[in-house]
């Protein structure tokens, strides 16, 4: 005879409910958390929380997102331009098949660092709303700028907040 | 026990169940969504083409709009 708890069932909808609740947005001027990403070539990992006296740019991107493949050229250049001064560019990419990845690299290279999230830590942690999605956050390690998407003309906006983000406190202690 | 309070529990059981699959698609996992073929409109272009014509020769004959447009041209 199966005998029927009206309360626990109840409470294991409960349950259920709260698994599939929507994580906190992560907005500017929160503490940036931490994760560590795997390289997408192998050749070790990449932390955030490493990054700590370096302005930051972190961007979610995948294969299939066409705003993505227009952001990489800009990427590039601000890598090539002003990636030596204490700038860390992250391109995390969140394609379910690796393979997805690398064929997008074959047609789109990146001169900037290019990460895996296979586990979609990172993406839940930063509750990634589109793709993609750019984070820039500061020498202190504080979210500055939540960018959504990306086209042509955007670029110009997200440079300057980059480089008010490099002159701030540029003896800061940690950077390397 | 009761058979109403049962049912009651078997309802509870099935809503929890189901409100699980009540789950959102996060935006970085929508690769497969984003596909060509997954597209609900495979040719925009020519579907809203077709529509236009359809459109307007219905029209002049009267059969989806109220009534002919009377431009002689059907």
């Amino acid at each position: 005879m199966l005998v029927v708890h009206p309360k626990k069932i109840a409470l294991f909808g409960v349950f259920l409910a709260v698994l599939s609740m929507p994580l906190f947005a992560v907005e500017r001027g929160e503490i940036s958390g931490n994760c560590t990403l795997p390289l997408l070539d192998g050749s070790g990992n990449v932390a955030l929380n490493e990054l700590k006296g370096k302005v930051v740019y972190l961007d979610f991107w995948a294969s299939w997102c066409g705003p993505c493949a227009k952001s990489f050229p800009f990427m590039n250049r601000l890598h090539d331009e002003l990636g030596g001064k204490d700038l860390a560019i992250i391109g995390v990419n969140l394609d379910e098949n690796p393979e997805d990845g690398q064929a997008f690299l074959a047609q789109y290279p990146a001169s900037f660092t290019i990460a895996a999230d296979k586990g979609e830590q990172c993406a839940r942690l930063f509750d990634v709303k589109a793709m993609p999605s750019t984070y820039l956050i500061g020498r202190d390690g504080v979210i500055r700028d939540v960018h959504l998407g990306f086209r042509a003309d955007e670029g110009k906006a997200l440079r300057e907040t980059v480089e008010k983000l490099l002159n701030e406190n540029p003896s800061a202690t940690g950077a390397k | 026990m009761p058979s109403v309070r049962r049912t009651y529990a078997a309802l509870a059981f099935f809503l929890a169940i189901g409100a699980a699959g009540c789950t959102e698609v996060a935006p970085w996992q929508r690769g497969n969504l984003a596909k060509p073929q997954m597209a609900l409109e495979p040719y925009p272009l020519q579907s809203s083409f077709r529509g236009h014509i359809y459109g307007s020769r219905e029209a002049a004959s009267g059969v989806s709009a109220s009534e002919g447009g009377g431009c002689g041209c059907y």
